[in-house]
């Protein structure tokens, strides 16, 4: 099978590259210094992009956790006499069961109000004694509800319960955790702009070393693709090397770091879950097209400054 | 072949060569000569689209060489060997495979026994696995024809091929050349040795181009 022109005049550079050519390799001599800096630039790099993509993954399913278990659930806060307590309950409750958009309403027992405050007061709280609001937890169906239509009933059937639909501190939250997630995503840019950056030094640096051998090979009809090639495949095939070590070293961190806890606390829950494992699987081949770029680019235009 | 129609080079501090007006035929003999830093070595490297003129026209195998892309060069001088002063080899690979370079950027395979043969032709077959450092003026000489005529060039262009040699190994160098001249090749030999242009006129109908007050001129009978 053929590809079509234009694919096969992309593909040919890769293909070339994964097609080792011995005597085109030899060409060049080995590079000294560059060798390493590249390898360890690309390992260093990965390494530290594992963990933005960690960062970025957890900060992902952070917001969507609290966006969903906050989203479809509202609090009623209800203040009365104790007297009036019961009854106001129950037109709450009553009114509630009749506002289109909502799948269900309860009062909180005073137990659970005992275990919501324990973190603060401790087991002990005689709740039933204090004068605390009653909490009516509302659950919204799939339509969702008139926040304010809501609002406006409650004040004429109970007025002294207010509706707290949690946006006041989820949006914040919510906003947080996208923001760390941009901040994860941008990091890896950099980080990837980075490794381009030093790759392209480091394939000029060894352009430069080397430039009586380009000189010799333009002489003699080297074309550039072909010198380029030579210089092309030794810094793409480190960036892969240097990046496989890296993103192995990075899951090997992800891994070590401590389990999340039943409260799925944000630095526990720091790691990969389900196919994000994936991910930093990604990040050699990745690399390795980086690398591949960088020096292509670079090889091109300082054999157009050498010779 | 290669041909100047009034070209000049200025390397930027007045011109080194001007006015230069010549064709060189296939299969001709040329020597070139002047006094050292008279523009020989700038002629050679205008023949082979090293540098390009600052005036006038050079045209290499029909082809104006400033409309040439880089890959058209280095398609043009698979077709033109350049035995340089220098030898410009790769230090760090054998004799063997610094000669058979032009094959290897041409991507083209080349054959053993046509190797050993030319390596035995210009007697160095026994420095196959040499490194150039470790090589003699003259065997680095024999060793950058060797490497110039592997292609099969239609042009040779040697740029003073018989500076560092004594005047056995420069006879040797010229018979070689001579040899190739008469196999068709058209050849151009940068050099102030007179004797040396003396020797070969005894050997082939040579012409003597000499650089003269920035300009080329056909050598006298002084010759």
């Amino acid at each position: 099978m053929t590809l079509p022109p234009l694919l096969s005049r992309l593909a040919d550079p890769f293909v070339a590259l994964m097609v080792p050519d011995r005597q085109a390799d030899r060409v060049v001599p080995p590079s000294g210094p560059t060798a390493w800096l590249t390898t360890f630039t690309a390992g260093a790099m990965t390494f530290l992009c594992v963990f933005a993509l960690a960062l970025s993954l957890a900060s992902g399913r952070l917001a969507d956790r609290w966006s969903d278990a906050l989203a479809r659930t509202a609090t009623i806060r209800l203040s009365a006499p104790p007297q009036q307590m019961q009854a106001q309950t129950d037109a709450v409750l009553a009114l509630l069961s009749t506002t289109p958009g909502i799948a269900s309403a309860r009062a909180l027992t005073d137990e659970e109000n005992r275990r919501l405050l324990e973190p603060w007061f401790g087991p002990d709280l005689p709740v039933q004694d204090l004068p605390l609001p009653r909490l009516i937890e509302v659950v919204e169906d799939g339509q969702g509800y008139d926040g304010e239509g809501l609002r406006q009933r409650l004040a004429a059937e109970a007025p002294g319960a207010i509706l707290d639909d949690h946006t006041r501190w989820r949006r914040p939250l919510a906003e947080a955790a996208a923001r760390l997630r941009l901040l994860g995503w941008l990091s890896i840019v950099l980080i990837g702009a980075t490794m381009a950056a030093m790759i392209t030094l480091a394939a000029n640096a060894s352009l430069a070393a080397n430039a009586q051998v380009v000189k010799v090979l333009r002489l003699i009809g080297a074309q550039d693709s072909y010198i380029a090639r030579a210089f092309v495949r030794r810094f793409t095939l480190r960036a892969l090397t240097g990046s496989a070590a890296g993103a192995l070293a990075g899951l090997a961190g992800v891994l070590l770091l401590p389990a999340a806890d039943a409260a799925g606390g944000f630095l526990t829950g720091l790691g990969f879950s389900g196919a994000g494992w994936l991910w930093p699987f990604i990040l050699p081949p990745l690399a390795a097209l980086v690398a591949f770029a960088a020096t292509r680019r670079a090889a091109f235009k300082k054999l157009k400054e050498l010779t | 072949m290669i041909a100047f129609e009034n070209a000049a080079y200025n390397y930027g501090g007045g011109e080194l060569l001007s006015e230069v007006s010549l064709r060189l035929a296939p299969g001709s003999f040329h020597f070139l000569t002047g006094p050292s830093g008279s523009g020989k070595t700038t002629f050679l490297k205008m023949a082979y689209a090293e540098l390009m003129p600052t005036a006038g026209h050079v045209t290499i195998f029909d082809r104006e060489v400033k409309s040439l892309s880089r890959d058209d060069i280095a398609r043009t001088r698979r077709r033109i060997g350049v035995v340089h002063q220098d030898g410009q080899f790769l230090d760090h690979l054998p004799l063997a495979t610094n000669v058979m370079l032009p094959l290897m950027v041409a991507e083209r395979r080349g054959n053993a026994e046509d190797l050993g043969a030319l390596l035995a032709w210009v007697g160095l077959k026994h420095l196959s696995d040499a490194l150039p450092p470790s090589l003699s003026g003259g065997e680095r000489q024999r060793a950058a024809l060797a490497r110039a005529i592997i292609m099969g060039p239609d042009v040779i262009l040697a740029d003073e091929p018989t500076g560092n040699v004594d005047w056995e190994m420069s006879l040797r160098l010229l018979t070689l050349l001579v040899e190739l001249n008469r196999m068709g090749k058209t050849i151009v030999i940068a050099t102030h040795d007179l004797n040396l242009i003396r020797q070969a006129k005894n050997q082939v109908p040579a012409r003597v181009l000499r650089i003269s007050k920035r300009r080329i001129q056909l050598a006298g009978a002084d010759l």
